[in-house]
């Protein structure tokens, strides 16, 4: 089943209150997916050269031994910790920093990265996930959050959503893919690194590396359409915003609520019955195959 | 249980609203009821079976008014899937727009619909009348066997698809038909039951005339020799 929420601001007066309306988001779709939660964040820092690494650990005795490690190799390296993640606020680029990780760490899975994005999600039921990372309590411009019935890989963090395979990128999916084995060779060969067996990480993979090929969302999205086989409602969010897309037969349900303030996508209305005036937005549900995108 | 003067999704669980209007007894004088705060709850009024009039103020859930028999509801927003799913008689008017699978399998009864339908609206409707004001969505009356949907804006793909004899009235335009859906020749009497239908829903947009037939062109009921190298 899985279910799927996401929220975009509009009026950055709400901004302080986003943590607070997406969890109580990702509370009401608990009982779509009671089996493991995640949600991203979007939140643009002031400093332009920072990035933001989110790091989920096995044990909190890793954490220490992590932190006391990296400080020693890197002096610009500051940790936030929730629960078994820590953020990692650095100007080290990716591309030198991830590699480090990758190959002094293997208790460390890195769930994302960016100048924006932060990236939470652990096993077990919704309700408490998010009080674990106390989601009421972040700011940001937009979020994505998902609720997991496992049907496709294993109950583990990593099986879990968002899916984060490039900067400032994450996906989440209600749905089945049945090529997702095909793909994901198609894609190693092209250098893609996985870290699960899961489908939607396939997803956000191919839709990485087509980004990275200078295609647009759109452009991206709509080659969805050809090479992914099976169902999917996806909500793919950037440091822009987020896009929707529902495949053509279309039995994923989503739902969506915009008003002035704010646009919303769920898989039910349920989740999205505690937004301010939602009974007044304009509710319609996205058409299969159609594109549809918020952001600056 | 306490007194259900009000039936307030935030004084009450839904179990507790569901069980007492599918309770209700027919020497019951109050035959008149809001719900307030549905907040997109599932299975709304699901197996009433009296002649009450319930009105929900907001949007609801899944299979709101599912197997309803006798009943009147009354939706004052949206409704998500299956709303009037397996209805057997009375009726249920939403005022917004319905998610997919309005009306299947539906035996009686009337469903209004004042916004649009998504997908598969009316899928496998045995007898129900389906009258939506807008579009609907693809595969609207896949396999339907009977009883009558009326559409007064346009349908997406595959409307009819594999259908048995329900008859489909479509002001619009249709994306495309499905296997074994034609147009069809509209009768005298086709037209009275669309006046009849249109009065029903307090429609005056629209005239019979403005309606073209869809119905099964009856080629899958029999086996056919030559289609044997499809199976």
């Amino acid at each position: 089943m899985c279910g799927i929420v996401g929220l975009y601001l509009k009026n950055k007066k709400l901004h302080s209150k986003l943590g607070f309306f997406l969890s109580g988001m990702i509370d009401n779709m608990s009982s779509r997916g009671p089996d493991s939660a995640g949600f991203a964040i979007y939140n643009n820092l002031k400093s332009k050269n920072i990035y933001k690494y989110s790091l989920s650990f096995k044990n909190n005795a890793s954490i220490k031994s992590f932190q006391k490690e990296a400080t020693k190799n890197f002096k610009d390296l500051k940790f936030t910790n929730i629960s078994d993640h820590t953020i990692v606020f650095s100007s080290l680029l990716p591309s030198k920093f991830i590699p480090y990780l990758r190959s002094n760490f293997k208790n460390i899975s890195i769930v994302g990265y960016g100048k924006s994005i932060e990236i939470f999600k652990q096993v077990g039921n919704p309700k408490k996930v998010v009080k674990k990372f106390k989601l009421d309590k972040f700011y940001g411009s937009h979020g994505i959050g998902h609720t997991r019935m496992a049907t496709e890989s294993a109950i583990t963090t990593e099986g879990s959503h968002p899916y984060s395979t490039g900067e400032d990128e994450c996906l989440v999916h209600n749905g089945s893919l049945s090529n997702h084995n095909n793909l994901r060779r198609k894609l190693i060969k092209k250098g893609k690194i996985f870290n699960s067996l899961n489908d939607t990480e396939v997803a956000a993979g191919y839709i990485s590396q087509k980004l990275s090929e200078k295609k647009s969302i759109k452009k991206s999205l709509t080659s969805c359409l050809n090479d992914l086989d099976g169902f999917y409602t996806f909500i793919l969010g950037t440091n822009r915003g987020f896009a929707v897309l529902r495949d053509e037969i279309a039995c994923k349900p989503a739902v969506i609520a915009e008003n002035k303030d704010y646009v919303a996508v769920a898989s039910e209305f349920q989740a999205m019955a505690h937004l301010p005036n939602v009974n007044k937005a304009n509710i319609y549900e996205p058409e299969p195959g159609v594109i549809y995108k918020w952001g600056n | 249980m306490g007194k259900l003067e009000d039936l307030d999704f935030k004084k009450n669980n839904l179990r507790k609203i569901n069980n007492f209007l599918q309770n209700i007894s027919y020497k019951n004088n109050r035959r008149n009821f809001i719900i307030k705060n549905p907040n997109g709850e599932h299975a709304v009024c699901a197996g009433l079976k009296e002649d009450i009039s319930v009105n929900i103020k907001g949007h609801v859930g899944y299979y709101c008014g599912g197997m309803n028999q006798k009943a009147n509801i009354i939706i004052d927003g949206n409704a998500g899937t299956g709303v009037g799913e397996n209805m057997m008689s009375g009726s249920i008017h939403v005022k917004g727009n319905v998610s997919q699978s309005a009306g299947a399998t539906a035996h009686g009864g009337t469903i209004i619909i004042d916004g649009n339908a998504s997908s598969r609206c009316g899928i496998s409707m045995k007898g129900v009348s389906i009258i939506v004001k807008g579009s609907v969505g693809h595969m609207s009356a896949f396999m339907a066997q009977s009883g009558t949907l009326l559409i007064c804006g346009n349908a997406g793909d595959a409307l009819g698809d594999s259908i048995y004899e329900t008859v489909i009235f479509l002001a619009g335009k249709p994306k495309s038909l499905g296997v074994d859906c034609e147009e069809k020749k509209m009768t005298k009497k086709d037209l009275i039951k669309i006046e009849i239908l249109l009065k029903e829903a307090n429609i005056k947009k629209f005239k019979s005339y403005n309606f073209k037939k869809y119905g099964s062109a009856r080629k899958l009921y029999n086996f056919k020799i030559d289609n044997l190298s499809e199976y």
